[in-house]
């Protein structure tokens, strides 16, 4: 039986949870899984393992610079690091990725630095990176939306002929990312049809991360994720998200096959959003500290750790040079912040239309002659 | 060459056949647009001509229509989309102006958006619920979006040409009721008219009637109507409502001094208050009466046996012409 199910378990509760490292870092074996990551060497896992702890620096800097008043805003993904940097590791290069805003690991997996993505977050910008040079889709705020879009680009894929033909260089898929409040918009639905319909090359991979804001996941659904997908059609698996090589074990599967031209597939990671929902959050309202410290437990990156060391892959030079890098980059992105001018408001006109608007143009124009007024008080009032 | 006479509908079969005979980017997508060629035929044989992988009959989903569409958009596709009609366009209202209109912005430019919806609208069809309603207005509210309407066969061909073309969305309401109706098209050579400029359709000298879509045709008649009461009456075809061509009105109404604005949506947060404001500013010293307008009421769209006192008709417009002139 593949670790990707189609079929749902008599009882719901008796869903299988696929992980190879337990959260006390000891190795659990997974024929299929095992030869998923079997190429993976000692360095693959101390990049993964620099990377967890790079991102959660960047975010922890974040979360300071909000509270500085340097952004408006932040998300955090603290605790989600296994899921997305296994996850974005398991993409290939030609792959698509179709994150949501708290995907920041994805984004660092991707090669987008996280000052890039503070753009959005000081309000400078709506959109970070050029989608066509980084092979990934802008962050969805509008969380389910990027479902059906993930599909449609795939069904691209499809009629580019970069679907099944063997070929590992150019062969593509998508991977597509939402939450478990995400999974209960009804575009998402309509992506598991699309996709399913026409077999196109997609992988949908929830970061099932207990709470969506205020709402927890039994909220969003009576059974394990994992199983809706599987009346659509779509096989599927339930995986520890805090299991940084089992997520990109699976992941790894689920592109492969759908880069075959086996259709989707649907990962659900269980992990945990360890801080607030944003900086605008306040957890201690619903749910109790006790949960925090459960999970606390399970970290990513503690757990890797664990792991790597009882391999002798790491030792604790190198947990300190990571570190120390992490330091640097939470640093280098409080500069960097400070140098991140404001826009000219002229700005906010610009790429309206991809072709000229004459309604754009001309409250461009008025906007102009309006600033143009006191423009000219100004410099009145300087020479009085 | 000389023009042929086809119906509104087989003009934009004839635009859509010939943008996919010249860009195999041009694709199709929609509900039953397929072995049945749609449920108005407007895709009828094309899915033959071109194959099931560039004329898609999509699952019942709009926002999956949509979404995927714009996918497609990003993979350098060109689709277009069928909604069937104009009532079933709101599942799709997030991905419509949350996502595709937003796109070209949210990318800096980088990302281009160049899909197409093709909307039939418009009542007038004896139909039940949710298949006879005009939703321009609340399309024209979202920066991103262009919108236009034929009122005949000529600008039905040229602007279902010239929407696939374009870089931007494009939403094209096509007026339903007269899918049948034919009219002279020339799909040789390019008119000068672009799709976003209105066309005086009617010259006049007493008051000015403006409308779009299905509407246009009424605005002729009745001021056919009005000519033989002696009354002079200009026609224009607004044709696009995003971008909306208020020059081509107000350059009439400095002319006319009056405006009568005439569609089928409800008037109460319709495009034609957008004009009324636009014109009051453009035209005050010119104005011999406040713009008037003739439309839908405040209510849903009634059921059929209601629908003719609902939808404008040439006294409707008359009378409303005729309180313009009694200013």
């Amino acid at each position: 039986m593949s670790v990707f199910r189609t079929t749902i378990p008599q009882n719901a509760e008796d869903e299988p949870l696929v992980r190879l490292i337990a959260p006390d870092g000891t190795r659990t074996p997974h024929e299929e899984l095992d030869a998923a990551v079997a190429h993976l060497t000692g360095e693959d896992l101390r990049r993964y393992y620099r990377d967890m702890v790079m991102i959660r620096a960047a975010d922890l800097e974040a979360t300071s610079l909000q509270r500085q008043g340097q952004l408006g805003l932040w998300a955090s993904a603290l605790g989600q690091e296994g899921a997305q940097i296994g996850a974005g590791h398991a993409a290939r290069t030609q792959d698509y990725l179709v994150p949501t805003y708290r995907e920041h690991g994805i984004a660092w997996a991707r090669g987008i630095e996280p000052w890039r993505l503070l753009d959005v977050w000081r309000g400078i910008a709506h959109g970070s990176y050029d989608p066509y040079e980084l092979r990934t889709h802008p962050y969805m705020l509008v969380l389910g939306a990027q479902a059906p879009q993930a599909v449609g680009y795939a069904m691209g894929l499809q009629r580019d002929g970069l679907v099944g033909t063997g070929d590992d260089e150019s062969d593509t898929a998508v991977l597509a990312l939402f939450g478990d409040g995400s999974s209960s918009e009804g575009e998402v639905s309509e992506g598991f049809t699309f996709a399913a319909s026409f077999q196109a090359p997609c992988v949908f991979f929830t970061q099932n991360n207990q709470w969506a804001i205020s709402v927890p996941t039994s909220v969003q659904s009576r059974v394990p994720l994992a199983q809706r997908s599987r009346g659509w059609g779509i096989p599927s698996v339930r995986i520890d998200g805090n299991d940084v090589l089992a997520v990109y074990g699976a992941v790894r599967l689920a592109l492969d096959a759908a880069r075959r031209g086996e259709g989707p597939r649907y990962i659900e990671a269980l992990t945990y959003r360890m801080a607030a929902h944003t900086t605008s959050d306040d957890p201690t309202r619903y749910r109790h500290s006790t949960e925090e410290e459960e999970w606390a437990a399970k970290d990513p990156i503690d757990r890797l750790r664990t792991y790597l060391e009882a391999q002798d892959e790491i030792d604790e030079a190198f947990v300190t040079r990571c570190d120390e890098e992490g330091h640097d980059l939470a640093m280098a992105l409080h500069h960097q912040i400070h140098a991140m001018a404001d826009p000219d408001p002229i700005e906010m006109f610009r790429n309206v239309y991809a072709d000229p608007h004459p309604l754009v143009e001309a409250e461009r124009e008025e906007f102009v002659q309006f600033r143009a007024q006191f423009e000219d008080e100004t410099t009145t009032g300087e020479e009085r | 060459m000389a023009a042929v006479k086809l119906p509104i509908a087989k003009a934009i079969t004839a635009g859509l056949r010939d943008a996919m005979r010249m860009d195999e980017k041009v694709m199709l997508m929609g509900e039953d647009i397929g072995a049945l060629g749609g449920v108005f035929r407007v895709t009828d044989g094309l899915m033959k001509e071109f194959g099931t992988q560039r004329v898609v009959d999509t699952p019942l989903g709009e926002a999956g229509i949509i979404g995927s569409g714009i996918g497609l958009c990003f993979r350098g596709y060109r689709p277009v989309a069928e909604i069937q009609f104009d009532g079933f366009v709101f599942p799709a209202y997030n991905q419509i102006t949350t996502q595709l209109a937003k796109m070209h912005y949210r990318t800096r430019g980088s990302v281009r958006m160049p899909m197409v919806i093709r909307i039939p609208y418009g009542g007038g069809i004896g139909a039940v619920e949710h298949h006879s309603e005009s939703p321009e207005a609340l399309f024209a509210h979202t920066a991103g979006l262009r919108i236009v309407t034929p009122s005949n066969a000529q600008d039905a061909y040229w602007m279902t040409r010239g929407a696939i073309e374009s870089d931007d969305p494009v939403i094209i309401f096509e007026p339903k009721k007269q899918y049948w109706v034919k009219g002279d098209v020339e799909t040789e050579t390019r008119p000068e008219i672009d799709m976003h400029t209105a066309q005086v359709v009617r010259p006049g000298t007493d008051a000015t009637l403006l409308a779009w879509g299905p509407s246009v045709s009424l605005a002729r008649e009745s001021a056919e109507a009005a000519s033989e009461d002696g009354l002079d009456l200009e026609v224009i075809d607004a044709r696009s409502i995003s971008p909306l061509d208020t020059a081509t009105v107000a350059e009439s109404v400095r002319r006319t001094g009056r405006l009568v604005i005439v569609h089928e949506a409800p008037v109460f947060g319709s495009i034609s208050g957008e004009i009324a404001a636009r014109i009051s500013q453009e035209c005050f010293f010119h104005l011999e009466a406040p713009v008037l307008r003739v439309g839908g009421y405040h209510t849903p769209y009634p059921p059929a046996r209601m629908e003719e006192s609902y939808l404008p008709d040439v006294d409707r417009v008359l009378d409303a012409v005729d309180r313009s002139l009694a200013y």
